[in-house]
C-alpha cells in the first residue's frame, strides 16, 4: 500500500493510463486485421481500468474499484459476442481486412 | 296540428334535378331533360300549393266540406336530422320554418321559378349546353327554397352562398365569351363583399344573442322590450351591407347590369324575380333587429331611396333592352329598400311579389323579342314589333303599365302604399316620399321610352330573320301578363293582415289621414301620367327630339349613358390599386420569400454534398473522425476551464500536495 504512494507518483499512472488508451487508439486506428481491431479495444479498456483504480485509490473510493468490474464483465461479453462475430466474418468472407468489410450485409 | 312534416321535399325536387340533369343530362335526350327540368320546380310549387291550401283551411277552421283534409297552422318548424353544429352553449340545427312569410317568398319562387322553367324550354331549345343549363337552373332554386326555409341565420347563409354560386354560373353560362366570364366573376366578387358584412353580422348575433335561430332571437327580444343597444345597430347595419350586395343595392349594386350576360331566363328569374330580393327578403325576416335599430332603418331607408333614383336616372338613356330592365331592377329593389326602412315590410314584400310578377314578365318578354329578332339587344334597331310579335306585345303592354304604377295594374297597388309609408315619417320621410315620387317618374318614363321604341313606330331595322316564338314561351308570358294584371288586387290590407298578423302589435304604424292617402294616390297616378305622356311625346310624336335633347346637355347624357362613370371609378380606386398590390407582392414580396427558400434549399443541398463524403463505409474513417472529435472535446473543455497548462499543473500539484499529505 504504501509503495504507490511513496515510490511511484500517482501521476505516472495516468500517464501510463494515458499511454496505453493512445496506443489501443493507434492501433485501432492503423491496424487492417479485425483481430487486432478488437485487441486494441481491448488495450483502451483496460487503459480506462487502471486510471478508475488509480482515482478510487486516491480518493478512498470503493466506487471506482466496483466499475472497473463491471467494464471487465463487459468487456468479456463483448469479446465473446466479438469474437463469435469475427468467426461468422471470415467465413462468410474469407478475410478479416476491415477495409473490406464495408457492407452492413453479408 | 302540424302534420306537414315534408318540408324538406320542398328543396329536395329541385336539387334532384340538378342531380339527374347535371350528371346524365349529357346522354340524355333533350325531350327527358326539359321534362326533369320542368317536373323538378312543378313538383316543389305543387306541394307548397298544398301547404298553401291546407293553412287556408286550418285558418277557416270550421270548414264543413274537408273533413279529411289535414289543416295545417302557421309557422310550421321542422328540424332534420341531428343537429347540424353543437359546440358548447352554441347550437344549429337544420331547421326549416313555414310561416305565412316563407309561405309567400315560396310561392313566388316555385311558381314563377316553374313558368321561367317552362319558357326556358322554348327559349333555350338550340343552345347548347342544355342540360347543364337547366341543372343550374334547378340548383338555384334548390338554394333559394333553402334560403327562404332556413330558421336560423346560417342556414340562411347557406342558401344565400349557394344562389350566389347558381346565379355566377348562369351569368358565365356562355363561358367562352370573356365579357360573360367576367360578368360572371364581378358578381361572385361584388357579392362577396355584401356577405362579408352578412357573416359579421352573423357573428355579432352569434356573440350578442348565443343563438343564430330566428325564432330564440325572437324570444330573447320580446324579454327585453327596451334594449335599443349600439350592438343592434351595427348588427342591422352589418346585414344591410349583406343585403345590399345580393340586392344590388348602392353602392354593391354594380354587378347586376352586367349580370344580363346570362341568357334572359336567368334574368328574370335570378336577376330580376327571386334571387336579388333575397335581401328585402332577409331584412323583413330580421325586422325583429331592424326595429330596434332606427339609425340602421334609416340607412336602409335612405339607401333604397337614392338607389332608386339614381338607377331610374340611368335606366332612361340606356340602349339596350336587357340593361333598362337591369337599372329598372335595381331601382325597385331600392323601393322595397324603402319600404323596409321606414317599417313597412310587409308593403316591401308586396311590392316584392308584384315586381316578380312584372319584371319576371318583362324580362321574359324581352327574351321573346330578343329571339324574334335573332339575338338583336339594341332598342334602336327595334321598333314596329307591335304586329309581329302581338302576344308579346300585350303581355309586355300589362307589365310596362303595371311597373309604372296605373290602376289597377299590379305595381299601383304595390306602390302605393311604400309611398304613404314613406310619407308618414315625418319630415325626413316627406323627402323619401318625394325622391320615391320622381323615381316613379322616372321609372314610367323609362319603361314607355322602352315601350314606344320596341313595339311602336316603323321598324328601323330589316332583321329578316323574325323566328316565331314557340307556346312554351307565350304561355308563361299569359299567366304573368295576367298575374301583372290581376295580382294587386289582393290589396295591401289582406296581404299584410297575411304575412305580418303580429305586426301591428309589436310596432305601430303611425296613423295616416285617409285623405292624404287620397291625395298621395292621385299624385303618384299624376305622376305616372306624366311618364308616359313624356315619353309619348319625345318618342312618338317627335322621335327626333331625343337627340336633339341629348345634344343640348351634352355632359349630363354622357354621365348618364356611361352610368356615372362608377364602373370606372371602382376601377380607378379599388380594382387598380389592388391589382397594383398583386403586381407587386406577386413580383416584389414573393419573389423575396421565394428567394429566401430557395436559398436556404441551396444550402442545405450545398452542404449536404459536401458531408455526404464523410459517410464512407469505411469503418476506421468513421473511428478517426470519432476520435478526433472526442479529442477535440477535450480540448476545448480544458481550456474552459481555464486553460490547459493551468488545468494540468492544478492537477499535478494536487497530486503532490496529496502524496505530500501522507
Amino acid at each position: 500500500m504504501n509503495f504507490l504512494q511513496h515510490d511511484v507518483p500517482l501521476s505516472w499512472y495516468l500517464l501510463l493510463s494515458a499511454a496505453l488508451f493512445s496506443l489501443g487508439v493507434v492501433g485501432f486506428l492503423i491496424k487492417r486485421n479485425l483481430i487486432t481491431v478488437f485487441m486494441s479495444i481491448e488495450l483502451m479498456l483496460n487503459a480506462v481500468n487502471l486510471s478508475f483504480v488509480t482515482f478510487a485509490y486516491q480518493w478512498h473510493e470503493v466506487r471506482g474499484q466496483i466499475f472497473v468490474f463491471f467494464v471487465m464483465m463487459v468487456a468479456a461479453a463483448e469479446a465473446a459476442v466479438g469474437l463469435a462475430i469475427i468467426i461468422a466474418v471470415f467465413r462468410a468472407r474469407q478475410t478479416l481486412a476491415v477495409d473490406r468489410i464495408d457492407l452492413m450485409k453479408l | 296540428m302540424n302534420d306537414f312534416a315534408h318540408l324538406w321535399l320542398i328543396p329536395l325536387f329541385p336539387f334532384a334535378g340538378f342531380l339527374l340533369n347535371g350528371i346524365l343530362g349529357a346522354r340524355m335526350p333533350r325531350r327527358l331533360v326539359s321534362i326533369i327540368g320542368v317536373l323538378a320546380p312543378l313538383a316543389s310549387f305543387v306541394l307548397v300549393l298544398s301547404a298553401f291550401g291546407a293553412t287556408m283551411i286550418g285558418a277557416a277552421a270550421n270548414c264543413p266540406r274537408c273533413g279529411d283534409v289535414t289543416a295545417l297552422t302557421l309557422p310550421v318548424v321542422e328540424t332534420l336530422g341531428p343537429s347540424w353544429i353543437s359546440i358548447g352553449a352554441l347550437n344549429v340545427d337544420f331547421s326549416l320554418v313555414l310561416d305565412q312569410l316563407s309561405m309567400v317568398m315560396l310561392l313566388v319562387v316555385t311558381g314563377v321559378g316553374f313558368l321561367i322553367h317552362v319558357y326556358s324550354v322554348g327559349y333555350m331549345h338550340d343552345e347548347p349546353g342544355y342540360a347543364r343549363y337547366f341543372s343550374f337552373l334547378n340548383l338555384f332554386l334548390f338554394f333559394m327554397t333553402v334560403l327562404v326555409l332556413a330558421g336560423n341565420f346560417l342556414l340562411m347563409f347557406v342558401g344565400w352562398e349557394g344562389v350566389g354560386l347558381a346565379s355566377y354560373l348562369l351569368i358565365g353560362f356562355y363561358f367562352s365569351r370573356e365579357s360573360a366570364a367576367n360578368a360572371g366573376k364581378k358578381a361572385f366578387i361584388v357579392n362577396r363583399i355584401g356577405d362579408f358584412g352578412f357573416l359579421i353580422g352573423i357573428f355579432l348575433v352569434l356573440t350578442t344573442f348565443s343563438t343564430l335561430s330566428f325564432d330564440k332571437i325572437a324570444v330573447l327580444l320580446a324579454m327585453s322590450p327596451d334594449w335599443q343597444g349600439t350592438v343592434l345597430t351595427v348588427i342591422c347595419l352589418c346585414l344591410l351591407v349583406g343585403a345590399a350586395g345580393k340586392s344590388a343595392q348602392l353602392p354593391l349594386y354594380v354587378w347586376l347590369p352586367d349580370a344580363m350576360e346570362g341568357p334572359t331566363p336567368v334574368s328574370a328569374l335570378i336577376h330580376a324575380a327571386t334571387m336579388v330580393t333575397a335581401g328585402v327578403y332577409m331584412i323583413a325576416r330580421t325586422h325583429l333587429l331592424f326595429d330596434r335599430a332606427p339609425i340602421a332603418l334609416w340607412t336602409v331607408a335612405i339607401v333604397g331611396a337614392a338607389t332608386t333614383l339614381f338607377a331610374a336616372t340611368i335606366g332612361l338613356v340606356q340602349n339596350d333592352i336587357k340593361r333598362v330592365l337591369a337599372y329598372s331592377t335595381i331601382s325597385q329593389l331600392g323601393y322595397m329598400f324603402l319600404a323596409c326602412g321606414v317599417a313597412a315590410y310587409s308593403a316591401a314584400i308586396f311590392h316584392l311579389v308584384m315586381h316578380a310578377f312584372f319584371k319576371a314578365l318583362l324580362f321574359l318578354a324581352a327574351g321573346a323579342v330578343i329571339h324574334a329578332m335573332g339575338g338583336e339587344q339594341d332598342l334602336r334597331k327595334m321598333g314596329g314589333l307591335r304586329t309581329k310579335l302581338p302576344v308579346t306585345f300585350w303581355t309586355m303592354t300589362a307589365a310596362v303599365f303595371a311597373i309604372a304604377g296605373f290602376p289597377p295594374f299590379a305595381g299601383f297597388f304595390s306602390k302605393d302604399p311604400i309611398l304613404y309609408a314613406a310619407f308618414l315619417q315625418g319630415t325626413g320621410g316627406k323627402l323619401l316620399w318625394f325622391v320615391g315620387l320622381v323615381a316613379a317618374l322616372l321609372t314610367s318614363l323609362y319603361m314607355f321610352r322602352l315601350w314606344y321604341l320596341a313595339f311602336m313606330g316603323e321598324p328601323r331595322s330589316d332583321v329578316k330573320h323574325h323566328h316565331a316564338n314557340p307556346l312554351s314561351m307565350m304561355v308563361p308570358l299569359v299567366i304573368l301578363g295576367i298575374l301583372s294584371v290581376c295580382g294587386g288586387w289582393i290589396g295591401i290590407e289582406r296581404f299584410s293582415a297575411y304575412v305580418f298578423p303580429v305586426a301591428a302589435a309589436h310596432r305601430p304604424m303611425p296613423e295616416g289621414d285617409p285623405g292624404i292617402e287620397i291625395v298621395l294616390t292621385i299624385a303618384a297616378v299624376l305622376v305616372a301620367l306624366a311618364g308616359w305622356l313624356i315619353a309619348d311625346r319625345l318618342y312618338r310624336r317627335k322621335p327626333e327630339r331625343p337627340a336633339e335633347l341629348a345634344a343640348a346637355m351634352p355632359t349630363g347624357y354622357r354621365i348618364l349613358l356611361n352610368k356615372y362613370y362608377v364602373d370606372e371609378i371602382y376601377d380607378a380606386v379599388i380594382v387598380k390599386p389592388l391589382f397594383a398590390f398583386s403586381k407587386f407582392v406577386l413580383g416584389g414580396i414573393d419573389l423575396l420569400l421565394a428567394g429566401v427558400a430557395w436559398l436556404l434549399a441551396g444550402i442545405a443541398t450545398f452542404t449536404g454534398m459536401i458531408l455526404q463524403r464523410w459517410q464512407s463505409g469505411n469503418l476506421r474513417s468513421y473511428a478517426a473522425w470519432l476520435t478526433l472529435g472526442a479529442a477535440v472535446l477535450l480540448l476545448a473543455a480544458a481550456l474552459w476551464s481555464g486553460g490547459w497548462s493551468a488545468s494540468f499543473h492544478s492537477i499535478s500539484t494536487h497530486f503532490t500536495m496529496n502524496a505530500a499529505g501522507h
